[in-house]
């Protein structure tokens, strides 16, 4: 297949991740949106490692997947916090920093 | 047969991706999110990225999501209003995340990069094995892989840190004071506060009571900290008539102590069995 293909599939992917960011409230969904977000990036970047023939891309990918892994565990560290408190899991409702 | 896969690959990962962001239910998307990434991983194989690929599916499948699933079902099953809190979300998200999508393409399509065409080039024996990540991570990459693993602490040390219990921040989430009250009594977590009486022999309680009246009495002699303090007999003393002693001599000694401040252990030694009379007096000071 030609890298087109991915790159169309990964700017894809990145839409409807973005899509859900933009739509959904629950964090717990928004989290989940930033993993097809990150994902979609690792797919652009493991298409450009076969293109070029150079795997530095998908040490690139890993680093990615690093940097998701704590994005997730801090995440769902601060739902957990958030639930613990009463808070609503609403990003809507959750407004104590808006100006 | 590589058409096949690739669009196998490519909508499960597409329909994946939908589910998530069209599902109600948080248990729900993140399982269409494990069949995302599955298929991910199919297409990472067909990049030639075998590590990768199965990083994927060990890393992102299998630890990250039982995490998620874990808090979901921790959090509870809610189901979200998909729609109507925003009226104008309904139509302006879609409608960005298409501009989205064609910027995208449009700017993927317009580089004009002669590789786009193509599939690249023969790529050598080994290509994305583990021996050659292996290798790549350890000789050029070390710093940032020393550097990643410095980030998967510091994230554990960050998650351990939120998710601890912190009572004293409690009372300023809005709403949530008293329903975390309620957890302490329930749970007894000993970090809670004062020890209740179960905890502790009767006769203790009742020393460390005294003590409590006592320093309550040196501090209405010695001036300011009564202005501060009056609501903590108010509120402690109730619970105190239940560990033992009847509510009414406390009740009775409440508005005397506050204003003479030595007389009040003396009324406990005939109420109750209190060791070492003399003794706490001097504590405070």
């Amino acid at each position: 297949m030609d890298l087109t293909w991915y790159l169309v599939l990964s700017a894809l992917l990145f839409s409807v991740g973005a899509g859900g960011v933009l739509v959904r409230r629950s964090p717990l969904v928004i989290l989940l949106c930033l993993e097809l977000l990150l994902n979609s990036a690792n797919l652009a970047l493991l298409a450009f490692a076969r293109s070029l023939g150079d795997a530095d891309g998908q040490i690139f990918v890993l680093i990615v997947m690093v940097v998701a892994a704590c994005e997730v565990v801090v995440g769902l560290g601060l739902i957990v916090a958030m639930y613990k408190r009463r808070m609503p899991l609403d990003v809507d409702e959750t407004r104590g920093l808006r100006g | 047969m590589e058409q096949v896969a690739f669009f196998a690959g490519a909508i499960g990962a597409l329909g994946g991706a939908i589910a998530v962001i069209a599902l109600r239910n948080p248990f729900y998307s993140v399982l269409a999110l494990v069949v995302h990434l599955f298929s991910l991983a199919g297409l990472f194989l067909l990049l030639h990225a075998e590590f990768v690929a199965a990083a994927q599916i060990v890393v992102y499948a299998g630890a990250i999501m039982v995490l998620y699933v874990f808090v979901a079902a921790y959090v509870g099953g809610f189901e979200e209003p998909l729609w109507d809190a925003i009226p104008a979300q309904r139509m302006l998200a879609p409608l960005l995340a298409g501009a989205l999508f064609i910027e995208l393409s449009i700017a993927i399509l317009g580089t004009g990069l002669s590789s786009l065409g193509s599939e690249g080039p023969t790529i050598p024996f080994g290509f994305g094995s583990p021996e050659a990540i292996g290798k790549l991570m350890l000789e050029r990459f070390l710093i940032p892989f020393e550097g990643a693993s410095l980030l998967l602490l510091i994230a554990a040390v960050g998650a351990v840190v939120l998710a601890a219990r912190r009572p004293a921040l409690d009372p300023a989430s809005p709403g949530g004071s008293e329903g975390d009250e309620r957890v302490d009594r329930i749970s007894g977590s000993p970090e809670g506060g004062e020890p209740t009486a179960h905890d502790i022999p009767p006769s203790q309680t009742a020393s460390q009571r005294w003590d409590e009246k006592a320093r309550e009495g040196a501090a209405a002699d010695h001036g300011p900290t009564p202005s501060t303090r009056p609501p903590v007999p108010a509120g402690s003393d109730p619970r105190e008539g239940g560990a033992g002693e009847g509510p009414a001599d406390t009740q009775v000694a409440g508005p005397e102590e506050v204003g003479t401040g030595g007389r009040p252990p003396a009324r406990r030694t005939e109420a109750g069995p209190l060791p070492a009379a003399p003794a706490p007096p001097g504590e405070p000071r």
